[in-house]
Order: C-alpha cells, then sequence, then structure tokens
C-alpha cells in the first residue's frame, strides 16, 4: 500500500511537469525559478539540520565497540574497530562512510533443523555501495554542464564511465549500475516481509523519485536524444545568475529537472540525511577512550551526591561496631 | 513458569512471518507474562520518583498522572535538547532492516515489534508527531502518530523486552543504538511513574545499603567469613579478608551477585584466594559493595548517585586504585559513564599492579581495572602458581557478555586467563561470541522470573550456541564474567542446554591456584571431588 501512494506521488510529479512546461507553458518556472529555490532550500535545509544536531551535545562517549580493547601489551588492540585515537577514529570513519563497513558484516538468521543458524548477507552491501557509488559518478558527470570549459577531472570520469564503448550515444556504465542497485533495494523492500513490514510511505518514495530521475535521464539521452547544447545554454545560464530558457528543449527535460528539484527540497526534511547523520553518530565517531581521558558532559549536576556514607554509618553503626568492622564514629 | 512451553514446541512456534495488520494497527498484549510486576509505590516514594501508586499493567486503567501526555512532551524535548545521540537516532534510520534479526528477543519470539528498528519505531512515530513539521502535516504518510495510551502502554511492553545490549547498533550502518533509544523511552515512562520494581528495588537497595541485594554491613561481613571458613575447608589456610578497612593500597568492588548468590560465591572466593596468594593490599567495603548499577536502567541522574559511591569510598579509605569485579553492566557504566559522571578522581593515582609493575595506561583516568586484565597480567609475568589440571573435571565455554563486550572490548583478557587455568576450552559459534555476542536476556533489569517465557526466548541465540558447543565438544561448563549472566544464565543453559553449569572466570582461576602453605586439594570451591580424589 505504501509503495503503491509513492508510486502515484511520483507519478503526480511527473504529470505536474508535463502539463506544467507542455501545456502551461510555464518553462520559466520550471527551468529557472524552480531550480533555484530547491537548491537554496537544500543548502539552507542540510546546513539547519547539522546544525539542529550538533546543538545538542554529547553528554556521554558511547561508542559502539567491535572488537579488542586497548589494553594490556601482549594484548592485540583492534584498532580501527575500537579506535582510542583520534586518528583510528577518523579511520572507523572513512571506512564506514566509503566502504560501508558495518553492512559487509551482514548476516541473516534462519530457522534450521531445530537450530538457529547465521548465514552472511552482502546482498544489501553490494547493491547499496552501487547504487551510493553510481549516483555520485552521474553527480560528477553532470557537472559538465555548470562548467565552461570542462574540468579535466570531469571529462575523466565521463571517460571512463562510457569506457565499454556501446552504442551511440555512448552507454555509461553508472546508468546501468543505479538501476540494478534502485531496483535491488525496491525490490527487497517489496519482497523481504521483515522489511516490507517496517516500510513507510517515506522509504518508497525517495526510491521511487530517484528512479524516475535516473529513467527520465536515460530515456533523454539515448531514446529522445535532446538538444544537449541548449540544455547546457540553460544550466550556464543558471551558475552565472542570467538565466535564460533557450528553444527547443524536449519536455523531458522539464520533467527530469523537476524530479530532482523535487529531491533537492525533499532531501533535508527526510531520511536521506542519514548521508549527513552519519557523521555525528556517537557510537561511531567517538574514541573509545573514556577510561583514559576525561569526557566533558556539559550539564553534568554536581548537586546529585551519593547516599552518604555518614547516613550509611548512622543507620548501620550498632551491627556494624558488633561484628567488628571498623566505623568513624564511636557511638 | 508453570505454563512454560517446552524448549522444542517453543521453537517450533517462532514465525517470523509479521501479521497481516500493520504495525501501528497491532494492539499490544498486555496480559500477565508479558510484562514484569510493576515497582512497589513505597520503592518510589523513597527514590523520590514520580507518581508511586499500586497499578496493574493488566488492567485497563494504569492510574496515570492527569497531564502525562505533557509529562511524556516535555521530557522528550528536554532529552532532544541533551543527548545527540537521541536526536540523530530519530532522524537517520533508513529501515534498512540490517539489525532486524540482530536482536535476541526478535530471534526467539518473531514479535515484529522486537526488531530494533521497530522499537525505536515506536517512539520515533510520536517523536514525528510532535517534533516533525512534515510528521505533523502528514500524519499516517509519513509513520507518525499521537502519543495516547496504548502507545504509551506499547511502549513499556517492549522497552521492557530490550535488554539494552547494543548488538544492533554493532550491525546498523549507521552505529543507531536502539539501547540509547530504550534508555530514553524508560526515563519517559518514569516521569509518568510506569516502572519496574526489578528494577527500582534494587535501585533502592543498593543506595541504602550499598547493594542490589539489600545486604547489611554485618551481614555482608557473616557472608565473607562464610567464604573464608570453605576456603580453608577447601586448601587447609585461613586467609585474611580486610572489609572497611582504610590505608589499603586497592579497594575491590564487584557486583554483589558474587557475594550473595550461588554460583556467584564461588567466584568471589577465587578472587580472595588470588589476593591472599599475591600478598595484595586491598580491602573491601560495604559502603561501596556493589559495582553493578541498576541506575543504568532507570536515568542517567540515578546511575550517577550510585555510581558515585564507589569514588567516595575509595577516597574515604584513602585507596590508591580501584579494582573492579566480574560485572557486565557495572563496566559498561564504568567505561562510558564514571568518569564523566563522577570524576575525575585526582585523588586517585594511575593504577599499577604492584606485584608487576604494569601501569594500565588504558585506566589512566577512570584508576579503575578490570579483574581480568589483572590476572591477565600476572600469567604473563609468571606471578602466579597454577595447576590446570585441578580443572580437568570442566569443558568450558566462554560467554562474552554484552556490556563488557560492545561497549569496552573487553574480550581477550578474560579468555587469556581461562586458557591458563582450564585445558579444556572451545569457542561457541563465531556468530554469537565477542563483539558478536547474544545477551542472556536478562539484562538491565529483566532478570525476573514473571517474564520467565520472553527471557527463554531470548534466550534462544545463546541456549542454541551453547547447545552446540555441548554437542560437538561436550561443554559442561558456561563461563562468563558478569554476576547478572551467573544468575541468569542457570535458568537459560537448563532449558536450552541442559546439563551445562555456569560459573566465574575466577572461580576456574581458584580452583587452579597453588596457594603458599596449601594442603593437597581434594575438592573445587564447589566442594565437588576433583577427578581422581572422589571418595
Ligand atoms: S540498521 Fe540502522 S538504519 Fe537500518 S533499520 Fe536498523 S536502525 Fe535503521
Ligand atoms: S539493544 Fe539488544 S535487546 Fe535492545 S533492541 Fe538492540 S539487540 Fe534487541
Amino acid at each position: 500500500m505504501n509503495a503503491l501512494y509513492s508510486l502515484v506521488l511520483v507519478f503526480a510529479l511527473v504529470l505536474i511537469a508535463l502539463f506544467g512546461v507542455g501545456s502551461a507553458h510555464m518553462a520559466g518556472l520550471f527551468g529557472t525559478m524552480l531550480p533555484y529555490v530547491a537548491v537554496a532550500v537544500f543548502l539552507a535545509g542540510f546546513a539547519s539540520r547539522i546544525i539542529g544536531w550538533a546543538k545538542s551535545p554529547v553528554p556521554f562517549s558511547i561508542p559502539t565497540t567491535g572488537g579488542q580493547q586497548k589494553s594490556l601489551d601482549f594484548i592485540k588492540h583492534d584498532r580501527f574497530d575500537n579506535p582510542v585515537t583520534p586518528g583510528q577514529t577518523f579511520i572507523r570513519m572513512i571506512l564506514e562512510v566509503c566502504c560501508f563497513r558495518t553492512l559487509f558484516r551482514n548476516t541473516s538468521v534462519e530457522l534450521k533443523d531445530g537450530r538457529v543458524s547465521y548465514a552472511s548477507s552482502k546482498w544489501l552491501w553490494l547493491f547499496s555501495l552501487l547504487f551510493h557509488y553510481s549516483f555520485l559518478l552521474i553527480v560528477i558527470r553532470h557537472m559538465r554542464l555548470f562548467f565552461e570549459p570542462v574540468p579535466a577531472c570531469i571529462g575523466f570520469v565521463e571517460f571512463l564511465d562510457g569506457i565499454m564503448q556501446i552504442g551511440v550515444p555512448r552507454l555509461y556504465m553508472s546508468d546501468l549500475l543505479i538501476l540494478t542497485g534502485l531496483g535491488f533495494l525496491l525490490g527487497r523492500r517489496l519482497k523481504d516481509p521483515k522489511v516490507r513490514y517496517i516500510s513507510l510511505v517515506t522509504d518508497y518514495f525517495p526510491l521511487l523519485l530517484i528512479i524516475g530521475i535516473a529513467l527520465s535521464g536515460i530515456y533523454m539521452r539515448y531514446f529522445a536524444h535532446v538538444d544537449i547544447i541548449a540544455i547546457k545554454k540553460l544550466t550556464m545560464g543558471l551558475v552565472t545568475f542570467s538565466p535564460v530558457i533557450p528553444a527547443g528543449i524536449s519536455v523531458v527535460f522539464y520533467i527530469h529537472l523537476f524530479l530532482v528539484c523535487v529531491l533537492l527540497v525533499y532531501f533535508p526534511f527526510s531520511k536521506l540525511m542519514h548521508a549527513g547523520g552519519v557523521f555525528l553518530s556517537p557510537t561511531r565517531n567517538m574514541p573509545n577512550d573514556t577510561r583514559i581521558k576525561h569526557h566533558e558532559n556539559p550539564w553534568n549536576d554536581p548537586n546529585i551526591k551519593p547516599h552518604s556514607y555518614a547516613d550509611y554509618e548512622d543507620d548501620f553503626r550498632e551491627p556494624m561496631i558488633e561484628a567488628g568492622l571498623p566505623v568513624e564514629k564511636e557511638s | 513458569m508453570a505454563d512454560l512451553p517446552k524448549a522444542d514446541e517453543l521453537f517450533k512456534s517462532i514465525n517470523y512471518t509479521p501479521p497481516s495488520t500493520g504495525w501501528m494497527d497491532t494492539p499490544v498484549d498486555t496480559s500477565p507474562g508479558n510484562w514484569c510486576y510493576p515497582a512497589k509505590a513505597e520503592k518510589l516514594e523513597y527514590l523520590g520518583f514520580p507518581n508511586p501508586r499500586e497499578w496493574n499493567p493488566a488492567d485497563v486503567d494504569w492510574k496515570l498522572p492527569e497531564n502525562w501526555q505533557d509529562i511524556v512532551h516535555e521530557g522528550f524535548k528536554e532529552r532532544l535538547d541533551k543527548y545527540r545521540s537521541l536526536k540523530v537516532f530519530m532522524d537517520i534510520c533508513v529501515r534498512c532492516g540490517a539489525c532486524a534479526d540482530k536482536c535476541h528477543f526478535f530471534i526467539g519470539s518473531g514479535d515484529p515489534k522486537n526488531m530494533p528498528v521497530l522499537r525505536a519505531e515506536l517512539m520515533r512515530s510520536v517523536y514525528r508527531k510532535d517534533f516533525t513539521m512534515a510528521g505533523k502535516i502528514l500524519s499516517t504518510l509519513t509513520g507518525s502518530r499521537v502519543m495516547t495510551e496504548d502507545v504509551l502502554k506499547e511502549w513499556f511492553i517492549y522497552f521492557y523486552q530490550c535488554t539494552e545490549c547494543r548488538r544492533c547498533s554493532l550491525f546498523c550502518p549507521y552505529g543507531i543504538d536502539t539501547a540509547e533509544v530504550t534508555m530514553m523511552a524508560r526515563e519517559l515512562l518514569h516521569l509518568c511513574g510506569v516502572n519496574i520494581n526489578w528494577i527500582l528495588e534494587p535501585v533502592s537497595n543498593c543506595n541504602r545499603t550499598g547493594n542490589h541485594l539489600g545486604i547489611q554491613p554485618h551481614a555482608f561481613k557473616d557472608i565473607v567469613d562464610f567464604m573464608v571458613d570453605d576456603i580453608e575447608e577447601i586448601t587447609g589456610k585461613r586467609i585474611n579478608v580486610p572489609i572497611n578497612e582504610k590505608g589499603h593500597e586497592v579497594i575491590f568492588i564487584t557486583p554483589s551477585g558474587d557475594v550473595f548468590a550461588d554460583p556467584g560465591i564461588y567466584t568471589f572466593m577465587g578472587y580472595l584466594m588470588l589476593f591472599d596468594h599475591i600478598g595484595l593490599d586491598y580491602t573491601l567495603s560495604t559502603y561501596a559493595s556493589e559495582g553493578g548499577n541498576f541506575g543504568l536502567f532507570t536515568s542517567a541522574d540515578m546511575m550517577k548517585k550510585l555510581n558515585a559511591k564507589m569514588y567516595a569510598e575509595a577516597e574515604r579509605l584513602g585507596a590508591k586504585w580501584i579494582l573492579g569485579g566480574e560485572c557486565g553492566h557495572m563496566w559498561r557504566v564504568i567505561n562510558q559513564y564514571m568518569d564523566t559522571m563522577n570524576g575525575p578522581a585526582n585523588f586517585l593515582e594511575v593504577p599499577k599492579s604492584p606485584i608487576t609493575g604494569t601501569v594500565f595506561e588504558n585506566a589512566r583516568q577512570t584508576k579503575m581495572v578490570h579483574i581480568t586484565e589483572f590476572t591477565a597480567d600476572l600469567m604473563k609475568h609468571n606471578k602466579l602458581k597454577l595447576d590446570p589440571s585441578r580443572n580437568d573435571h570442566i569443558i568450558t565455554t566462554f560467554h562474552d557478555s554484552c556490556n563488557p563486550a560492545r561497549a569496552m572490548g573487553l574480550l581477550d583478557e578474560p579468555r587469556y586467563v581461562i586458557k591458563n587455568v582450564v585445558k579444556n576450552f572451545h569457542e561457541m559459534p563465531e556468530q554469537t561470541i565477542r563483539e558478536q555476542t547474544f545477551c542472556c536476556a536478562g539484562g538491565s533489569g529483566l532478570n525476573t522470573d514473571e517474564i520467565m517465557e520472553i527471557r527463554m526466548r531470548g534466550g534462544l541465540p545463546r541456549g542454541n550456541a551453547l547447545k552446540t558447543v555441548q554437542d560437538e565438544n561436550g561443554v559442561n561448563m558456561l563461563s562468563c564474567i558478569c554476576a547478572i549472566d551467573r544468575a541468569t544464565l542457570i535458568p537459560l543453559a537448563n532449558y536450552w542446554a541442559p546439563g551445562v553449569d555456569v560459573c566465574g572466570v575466577h572461580e576456574l582461576v581458584g580452583n587452579a591456584l597453588i596457594m603458599d602453605g596449601e594442603k593437597e586439594r581434594e575438592t573445587d570451591l564447589r566442594m565437588e571431588p576433583l577427578p581422581g580424589k572422589e571418595g
């Protein structure tokens, strides 16, 4: 049901763009106004979310450790799963953010022959990695629309992406891979009963939205053969703050662009913010050094005192003396 | 316990297919057996917790305070401002489900609300409604809902089916720690006077008598005297145990479970024998006679208050540093909270083993050393005379307690100690040990009998792993370094792997230790005949 809602939602967005540009001739709105608004909302929203999180203190240092602590010399310390220095912690984070290391460890449980068995389950790791890296490649490739001349590094990424030299225009591997990744993520959400059970509209919607963006992009490039020169005029107009709406741009482009705008606006208010949040997660970004170094809790209340020894002794002085235990005050 | 199903029946009843109704529309089951008894009013009064009253979770009316919704809302807001962890964890879960089948309660029950992600969603749904714009406008679409009495009841049931073991956190790509969410939810429930007696009574005992079992100082001394008698009977050696004495180098603090209950007492005897053997200049304390901190399961403030005793007593007695016993929650608190809350304890010195001269750099700030670190170091330096053959009747495996394992990384020290005193040691399957260890299902104050079925379900992964090494290697002893484990693993082993006993690591050390001037031993610390010495 939630998946269906999301699908309808994405279709509605496509229709909005289709009619907005195609019938209502609001190319100006969709081509210039909305992108500006979207980028502004994205930047401001992203920043404000990060600031919002950062405003709350981290009162306690609570890393989840994944290996042997640093202790005696002859016991091998697991530096990157149980870091004690900022450098080690940094590497732990890099491995997490760039390689999705935690997901790599994923297992799945099965009940078999009267036993619980645990199988390694790396599909989620593989396909999310695929999805995220293809996305990154595609974003980098698109940068060519915003630079004149195009920096060499972007050209290089493009070259690599299209290295298989299939078809005209050349097939980008990332286009296929992102669809594979997204397809798996969506399929898994629909197929695995546990994951389907926890999935909300807000889980399907971004997936379908990104699929919509990818499909419209692919359609434009390989099937509609849109006028790329005109599009670059438009994008260059945007970045130089002298927006123009060149004639002859296909409506598919506006649909593509509109969906991207929606994604940008949606991003800061959704779970997509995991992109920023992962850096702020106290169980991962802190060293396990609280026995070694002082960590400050800004709201630690100095007035909280233990039930005092004096009160304790007052309670039990007689029996303590009788039992021969030392006391501070003889009664 | 009477209607506890047989192990294989229980196993067969597990079904991982979620119900056909969405989780928000699946009502919570508050029938007896699903909850721990509520806290007695007098305990709440003594501790100054709000809304003390007689109530029964099976009733429709929980006698909540009039404005309980405001209380929860305000409390929630306060905690979002105080803890970045909570704020971030409420926002960034992508519901990937990587954590879903990592929780022992889910594995053993199949109840989807025991999937860590859904457990946290119980709280996130309210967060979205109360604190996010989208949630306010687009209720159902964003998975948000209003805080009603039913939601509160659901919180009570499911946040007391989480042992705060953090296994889920290990597998979450963002490190989302559902234990942290549970801790916050329990704090909010406390604000409305919804809590359980098995936590509040120990807390109140700890506060007054110094330990959670409520052992008073003279009784504590009696128990220690008994143990000294037993040690004499077994070894022929009478040892001296200082209690509450000033001017010793070290103060030793262990969970009171070790003092009170079988099999913890054997572990305790092991400590005492070890200290005598190496001539450690130490004292015990009756005032700080509890390492385990039940405050951890109520609120940060209570945790701080109870924990503060350790430093206060070390200072009063003039000790130089603190040696801590085998205890799970105690070490989570000591490692991750103690110095922050109760320190810095500058009146103490950086711990240095008086026997080997090793400086414990990893305890430079807290001034507190774990006994397995201490003993491993002694062994490495050959300071102990040991006869491992006295443990030949024992084929053991080792259970990593969740808290030291996932909050600290204390994994190899206990193994090093065990391997020096026992010849027959076997690891349980890889996915169930070290940082991936499975909870005893009685942690965080849930080791109470009225929820036995829930505990046995949650104990399935551990019990099953144990059964594996029992079948394959003939394991007959499960060693551990946690007093709660020593209590909870016994029924668990009886249920899932009958025939396996439970012990602490220092019980094994005590068995193997050759003390100066001792007689030839005929029994182990449990007074059972040693192999070859029977009748
Ligand atoms: S693993 Fe983490 S992100 Fe994934 S569902 Fe669980 S808590 Fe959410
Ligand atoms: S902390 Fe442990 S008990 Fe709680 S949800 Fe996570 S895995 Fe389950």
